[in-house]
C-alpha cells in the first residue's frame, strides 16, 4: 500500500483535529536497510545540530547512509524542523551485559538525545519503518513528506486536536521506540502515574504529551519483559476486579497477578489506541469504553479506525465492520 | 513563692438560669472539675481538660468553657506553651511527657495541596453509575511475570505470587495498643475494620481474647518490647507488623506505667503486673539493616511464609534511604509514620520537634523506590495526621498504596483530641483502664461509628477519583500531576515533585 | 518406642529445613538429629511439640527463636539471640553462644555450656506461671540482664571470672545470679545488689542440678557456691525521669 489511501482515510476525519499536528507511520518502507535502525530526527538547525548526533551515533556504532528526509513546501505549513533520517547499526559489542544489544543502545540513545534538548529529537527509531509527522492538517503533513511516494505494509495515521500541551511537531502522533508505534485518541488520566512508572526503568518523556508513555510502556512490558502483545494490553486495560473474581481459578491468578505487577502501568482515563510493530497491529479501548473504535476486515487486510467512514474512504467494499468490547483488544498479524 | 500558681488553662462556667442540678457533669468530669456544695454544683476548672464531657452530657447547653481566660502578656517567640514548660521543668527538672500528636502550630502541607478534577479534555467519571475500584493490595509484588500461553491459547503463570492484605479501601487503621488505649476501644474498631473490609493493627500490647473473632482483620505487630509476641500471635494475625519507630517519637522506645498494667494487660501483653512495660528504643536484635531483614525472615518463617510482614518506621530525615534498605529485604510494605502521629504520651521534645511531616517523607520514599525501579514490589503505608478524605486522596497521590488512621478513629468514638491520654482518666472511655470510665464506651456504638468514618470517607474517595475522571485507585497512585501546591515554597515543591498552581 | 529422624543439613536452606522438622514432628518424632548444620538461621522457628532436636554442627542466628514446647539441643557453638523470644521448652548449647542470648526470652530455659556475648537475657520477662531461665556456664559480656523484666539469670563463672559491666541496667524484673563476688562497679543504674539466702539457694538449686546433669558435671560445689544475687532497685526504673505536661 502506498501512503495515498491513508491520507484520504484521514482526512475523512479533520473534524477531529485542529490543525496542529498529524502524522503517519509505515513498515516496509526501507527494504534496501531492512538491517539498519531508521532513525528519524527532527534538527532546529542542521548546522549546529547535527554534529552532535553524528558523534555520539559514530561512537556506538555505523552510520551506513543518512540523507534529508524530502519534504516538499506546503502554503500552511511551516517547517520549522528539518526531518532526517540516519540508516544505523550499532555495535552489539558496546553493551555486553545485554540480552538485546542493538535495540538497548538504540533505546538509550534515543532517550539520550531527546533528553539533552540540543536541538535534536529522534522521534523514529525502529527497523525498516519510519514516522512522517510535523504540525499542520493530515493532507498538508501528507504532502509535505508525499507519504504516496512510500510503499508499506502496516499503516497507522493519526490528527490531533492537542490540548494539555501544545501543538509542536514532537507532539504529533505516532509515537514510536524501535519497533512499536502507537496512536492515541483521549487523554491518560493516569499519566503521572504511569510516566514515573517508566521513568523507574530508564525511559525519559521528552514530548509533553501522554501518548508517548503508550509506546514505552509497550516496549517494556513486550520487549524487555517478554510478554505477549495482548498479555501487555491487558496489562494496560486490565478488566475490573470484580470480572477477575468471578473467573475460573488459573484465569483468575494470572489476571491477578498481571494487574497486581503492572498497577502503575495500567492506563486510566478515555483512549482508543492503535499499536503496532513489524508483525503486528493492535487497537484498544479503555475499560468503561469512553472512546470510539470500529474495526474493519476486508480479505487479509485489517482496519481499525474512530469512525467507519474512515474504513470505507480507505475500503468502499469492506465485509465487516465491528465495535469490539471494552478493553478487548483486536490483533492483527502480518502474514509470512 | 518563686513561680506560684500558673492561669488556669480553661474556665468553666455553668449558666445557673439554664442547670437544673441534675449532676450528669459531676458523675461523668474523671479529672474533678464539679462538685455539689449543698444548693450548687461548684466548679473547680484547674481540674479541667476540656475533654468536653461535661458539655456533651449537659442537657441544658448549661456549661461553658473558655480557652486561656487569662493569658500571659502576649509575646511571638514568648509563648505560653514556652513560658509553662520552663516552670515545670524548673520545678521538677524532669523530661516533660505529652500526650496526642504534635503541638507546634507548623504549616500543614495537606492543606496547601489542591487536588484535579476533569473538563471538557477527558470526562469526570459519576460513581453513582461507573464502577470506581479502591480495592487494594498491600504486599510484595513480583518486578516481572513469567506467563506464557501454552498451545490451546491458555496462559500458564510461573511466578508464585506472595500472599498480600486484600483492602476494600485504602483507609487501614493503625496500631493503638490495648493498655494505651481501652479494651472496649480496640474491640469497636477491630470490629468496623471487619465491617468494612479493611485492617487495624493491634499496637503493640498484645492480642486480648476479645479480639480473636477479628483476628484475620488484625496485623499483630512486634515491638522492640516483644510484648505478647508468641508463634500464637503471630499465627492469628493476617499480617505482622515490625515496629521501629513511631512519628510521634522517633528514636526512643516507650513506657506504659506500671500502674496500668492492671491482670488483664498483664496477660495480653505477657509482662509482669504492676512492672512498666518499658520497649527499649531499637530492637536487640536489630542493630543494622541485615538484622532487620533477618527478623523479617525469622517472623516469615515462623508463619511458613504464609503472612506479610510490614516494617513501620518514623518519618526521619533519611527516611526514603531506610525504606529502600527495607524495600530490599522480604518486607511486604513499609509503614512511614508522619511527625503529626498520635500517641498516648510521648517526650514534648519529641513529639514537637523530631521527625519530618508525613506528605514530604512518603513522596520522597516513593520517589527513591522509582529510582531503584522497586516502587511496585512493596506496598508503602502513610500514617500520622490523616484527618479526612481529602488527605487520602493527597497521600495516595504522593505515592501512598494505602494510609493508617488513628486519632481520627479516636475522634469517631468520642475522643476530643483533649490530649490527655496518658493521665488514664479519660472520660470517653478510651484512653483508659478504669472499669467504669472504659465502660462508658458502647462498642457496639462505637464500631458503627467508625465504620461510618471509613465508609464516609470510601464514597468521597470514589467522588474524588470519579471527578479526576480516574477508576482504579492504582491510577491515582504517585499521580502528582493530579495535585497541585498553592503558596508552598518552590524547593518543597521539588520534593513533593508537584507543579505550582495555574501551572 | 521412641522414634528418631534424621535429616542431613549439608547445603539446605532453612525453610526446607525447618519445613522437614515440622513435617517429623507432625509425624510424631521424638527425636530429630540434624547433622552437618553451617550458618543456618532460625531453626526450629515458631517450633511446637515434645519433640527433642539433636543438632550437630553451627546452627545461625535466632535459633530457636518463637519456640514453644520443644528441646533443642547443640553440639557445637550457637551465633547471636539463641532462644530468642521462646516461650516454652528447652534450648541446651554445648559450646558458646553470640549476643543477644534469650532475648525477650519468656519461659522455658537456656542453658550454654560456654561463654555468652554481650546483652545475654535482655528484656527476659515473666508473668503468671510463665519464668524463663537462662544459665551461662562460663563468662557473660556487658549488659548482662538488660531490661530484664522478669526470669532467672545464672552466670556460674567455670572458665574465670566474669567480664561483664553495666549489668541489669534497666532491669526492673527478675533476678540475676552470679557466682563469686561482683564488682559493684559492674552493676548499672537501676540495678542492686542483695544478700544470697538461704532460701535463693534452695530455689536455684534444682536448676543448677538439671543444669549439671544435662553437661555431665558434679552439681554440689556449684549448689553449695557462693553467690552473689542482683536485682532492680524498682519495678519502675524509669518513673523519676519524668513530669507531665
Amino acid at each position: 500500500m502506498d501512503g495515498s489511501g491513508i491520507r484520504q482515510a484521514l482526512s475523512m476525519m479533520n473534524e477531529r483535529g485542529s490543525g496542529e499536528g498529524a502524522g503517519y507511520v509505515a513498515y516496509g518502507i526501507y527494504p534496501d536497510y531492512r538491517d539498519c535502525y531508521a532513525l528519524h530526527v527532527f534538527f532546529d538547525n542542521i548546522r549546529e545540530n547535527k554534529s552532535v548526533v553524528d558523534a555520539t551515533l559514530a561512537q556506538w556504532g555505523t552510520i551506513e547512509h543518512d540523507e534529508a528526509i524530502p519534504t516538499y513546501d506546503r502554503p500552511n505549513l511551516r517547517a520549522v524542523h528539518t526531518p532526517w533520517r540516519y540508516f544505523f547499526k550499532p555495535d552489539p559489542s558496546l553493551a555486553p551485559a545485554s540480552t538485546s544489544p542493538e535495540d538497548d543502545i538504540v533505546s538509550a540513545l534515543t532517550m539520550r538525545v531527546n533528553t539533552a534538548r540540543r536541538g535534536a529529537l529522534i522521534f523514529s527509531s525502529g527497523k525498516d519503518v519510519g514516522v512522517f509527522k510535523a504540525g499542520g492538517w493530515p493532507e498538508d503533513v501528507a504532502d509535505f513528506y508525499r507519504i504516496e511516494d512510500y510503499e508499506g505494509y502496516t499503516w497507522l495515521a493519526h490528527n490531533r486536536y492537542p490540548t494539555n500541551t501544545p501543538g509542536w511537531w514532537g507532539g504529533a502522533h505516532p509515537f514510536n521506540l524501535l519497533g512499536w508505534s502507537v496512536v492515541h485518541n483521549g487523554e491518560i488520566t493516569s499519566y503521572g502515574t504511569n510516566r514515573r512508572y517508566i521513568e523507574s526503568f530508564g525511559y525519559t518523556c521528552t514530548m509533553f504529551t501522554d501518548t508517548e508513555v503508550v509506546a514505552y510502556l509497550i516496549d517494556l512490558l513486550v520487549r524487555r519483559h517478554g510478554l505477549e502483545i495482548d498479555l501487555a494490553v491487558r496489562a494496560l486495560a486490565p478488566p475490573f476486579w470484580e470480572e477477575i473474581d468471578r473467573m475460573p481459578e488459573a484465569e483468575r491468578e494470572w489476571n491477578r497477578a498481571l494487574r497486581l505487577t503492572y498497577a502503575p502501568a495500567m492506563m486510566n482515563g478515555p483512549f482508543a489506541i492503535v499499536a503496532a510493530d513489524a508483525g503486528t497491529m493492535i487497537g484498544f479501548t479503555d475499560r468503561t469504553k469512553l472512546r470510539p473504535m470500529v474495526v474493519g476486515e476486508c480479505g487479509d487486510r485489517l482496519y481499525i479506525s474512530s469512525e467507519e467512514a474512515a474504513i470505507r474512504a480507505m475500503e468502499p467494499k469492506v465485509e465487516s465492520i465491528t465495535m469490539p468490547a471494552a478493553g478487548e483488544p483486536v490483533v492483527g498479524r502480518v502474514a509470512p | 513563692m518563686t513561680i506560684g500558681s500558673l492561669p488556669p488553662r480553661y474556665r468553666i462556667s455553668i449558666d445557673p438560669v439554664r442547670c437544673m442540678e441534675c449532676e450528669r457533669c459531676i458523675e461523668n468530669c474523671s479529672y474533678g472539675v464539679f462538685r455539689r456544695d449543698g444548693e450548687r454544683i461548684l466548679v473547680n476548672s484547674r481540674n479541667c481538660t476540656a475533654c468536653h464531657r461535661c458539655i456533651a452530657c449537659c442537657p441544658r447547653d448549661a456549661i461553658s468553657l473558655e480557652e486561656h481566660p487569662c493569658d500571659y502578656r502576649s509575646h511571638p517567640l514568648w509563648t505560653r506553651e514556652a513560658r509553662e514548660a520552663i516552670y515545670n521543668q524548673a520545678r521538677t527538672g524532669r523530661i516533660i511527657l505529652a500526650g496526642m500528636g504534635n503541638a507546634l502550630d507548623y504549616p500543614v502541607i495537606f492543606d496547601r495541596l489542591v487536588l484535579d478534577a476533569c473538563q471538557v479534555t477527558n470526562p469526570s467519571l459519576d460513581p453513582l453509575r461507573e464502577p470506581i475500584e479502591l480495592l487494594t493490595h498491600i504486599g510484595k509484588k513480583p518486578a516481572r511475570l513469567d506467563l506464557r500461553r501454552r498451545e490451546g491459547g491458555d496462559v500458564e503463570l510461573g511466578t508464585s505470587l506472595t500472599p498480600n492484605l486484600r483492602v476494600e479501601t485504602p483507609i487501614m487503621i493503625g496500631h493503638m495498643s490495648y493498655g494505651a488505649i481501652s479494651l472496649n476501644a480496640q474491640v469497636a474498631m477491630a470490629r468496623a475494620a471487619k465491617e468494612t473490609g479493611t485492617f487495624m493493627g493491634t499496637g503493640e500490647g498484645g492480642l486480648h481474647s476479645a479480639i480473636y473473632p477479628y483476628q484475620d482483620r488484625m496485623i499483630v505487630q512486634v515491638a522492640s518490647g516483644r510484648f505478647g509476641v508468641n508463634i500464637d500471635y503471630l499465627e492469628r494475625g493476617a499480617a505482622i507488623e515490625i515496629k521501629i519507630g513511631q512519628g510521634a517519637k522517633p528514636g526512643i522506645g516507650g513506657h506504659l506505667p506500671g500502674e496500668k498494667v492492671c491482670t488483664e494487660i498483664s496477660r495480653t501483653r505477657m509482662i509482669p503486673e504492676g512492672s512498666d512495660a518499658i520497649s527499649p528504643a531499637p530492637h536487640h536484635d536489630i542493630y543494622s539493616i541485615e538484622d532487620l531483614a533477618q527478623l523479617v525472615r525469622a517472623l516469615k518463617e515462623a508463619t511458613e511464609w504464609k503472612k506479610p510482614v510490614f516494617v513501620k518506621i518514623a518519618a526521619v530525615h533519611n527516611v526514603a534511604a531506610i525504606a529502600a534498605g527495607i524495600a530490599r529485604s522480604p518486607a511486604d510494605a513499609v509503614v512511614v509514620d508522619g511527625f503529626r502521629g498520635g500517641t498516648g504520651a510521648a517526650p514534648r521534645v519529641f513529639r514537637d520537634h523530631v521527625g519530618i511531616p508525613i506528605e514530604a517523607a512518603v513522596s520522597s520514599v516513593d520517589a527513591k523506590l522509582r529510582d531503584q525501579g522497586i516502587r511496585n514490589e512493596i506496598s508503602v503505608i502513610a500514617s500520622g495526621g490523616i484527618r479526612g478524605s481529602a488527605d487520602v486522596a493527597k497521600a495516595i497521590a504522593l505515592g501512598a498504596d494505602a494510609v493508617y488512621i488513628g486519632t481520627a478513629a479516636l475522634v469517631a468514638m468520642g475522643c476530643r483530641v483533649c490530649g490527655n491520654c496518658y493521665r488514664g482518666l479519660c472520660p470517653w472511655g478510651i484512653a483508659t483502664q478504669h472499669p467504669d470510665l472504659v465502660e462508658r464506651l458502647n462498642p457496639d456504638t462505637a464500631s458503627e461509628q467508625v465504620a461510618n468514618l471509613i465508609r464516609a470517607w470510601t464514597l468521597e474517595l470514589a467522588e474524588l477519583l470519579g471527578a479526576a475522571g480516574i477508576n482504579s485507585i492504582e491510577s491515582m497512585r504517585g499521580n502528582r500531576d493530579r495535585l497541585r501546591g498553592y503558596m508552598l515554597d518552590e524547593s518543597l515543591m521539588q520534593v513533593l515533585d508537584v507543579k505550582q498552581v495555574g501551572a | 518406642m521412641a522414634k528418631q529422624v534424621a535429616i542431613d543439613g549439608k547445603g539446605v536452606h532453612y525453610t526446607p529445613l525447618n519445613q522437614r522438622i515440622r513435617k517429623a514432628v507432625e509425624d510424631g518424632a521424638d527425636e530429630i538429629v540434624v547433622s552437618n548444620v553451617l550458618g543456618q538461621r532460625f531453626i526450629g522457628d515458631g517450633l511446637r511439640g515434645n519433640v527433642t532436636v539433636r543438632i550437630y554442627g553451627v546452627p545461625g542466628g535466632d535459633l530457636a527463636i518463637f519456640m514453644s514446647g520443644p528441646t533443642v539441643i547443640v553440639h557445637g557453638n550457637a551465633e547471636h539471640a539463641p532462644g530468642n523470644t521462646m516461650d516454652a521448652g528447652k534450648l541446651i548449647i554445648h559450646g558458646n553462644a553470640g549476643d543477644a542470648v534469650a532475648h525477650s526470652m519468656r519461659g522455658g530455659k537456656v542453658f550454654v555450656r560456654g561463654d555468652i556475648g554481650y546483652r545475654g537475657g535482655i528484656h527476659m520477662k515473666q508473668y503468671e506461671t510463665q519464668c524463663p531461665i537462662l544459665v551461662v556456664g562460663g563468662s557473660a559480656q556487658t549488659f548482662l540482664g538488660e531490661y530484664m523484666a522478669g526470669g532467672l539469670l545464672i552466670v556460674l563463672g567455670l572458665n574465670g571470672p566474669i567480664k561483664a559491666r553495666e549489668i541489669g541496667s534497666g532491669i526492673h524484673g527478675g533476678e540475676i545470679i552470679i557466682r563469686g563476688d561482683v564488682d559493684a562497679a559492674c552493676l548499672a543504674t537501676g540495678a542492686t545488689q542483695v544478700p544470697f539466702t538461704d532460701e535463693d539457694r534452695a530455689r536455684i538449686a534444682p536448676v543448677i542440678r538439671e543444669y549439671a546433669g544435662d553437661f555431665g558435671l558434679d552439681p554440689e560445689p556449684l549448689v553449695s557456691a557462693d553467690y552473689t544475687r542482683i536485682i532492680p532497685a524498682s519495678a519502675r526504673p524509669f518513673v523519676g525521669k519524668y513530669t507531665w505536661e
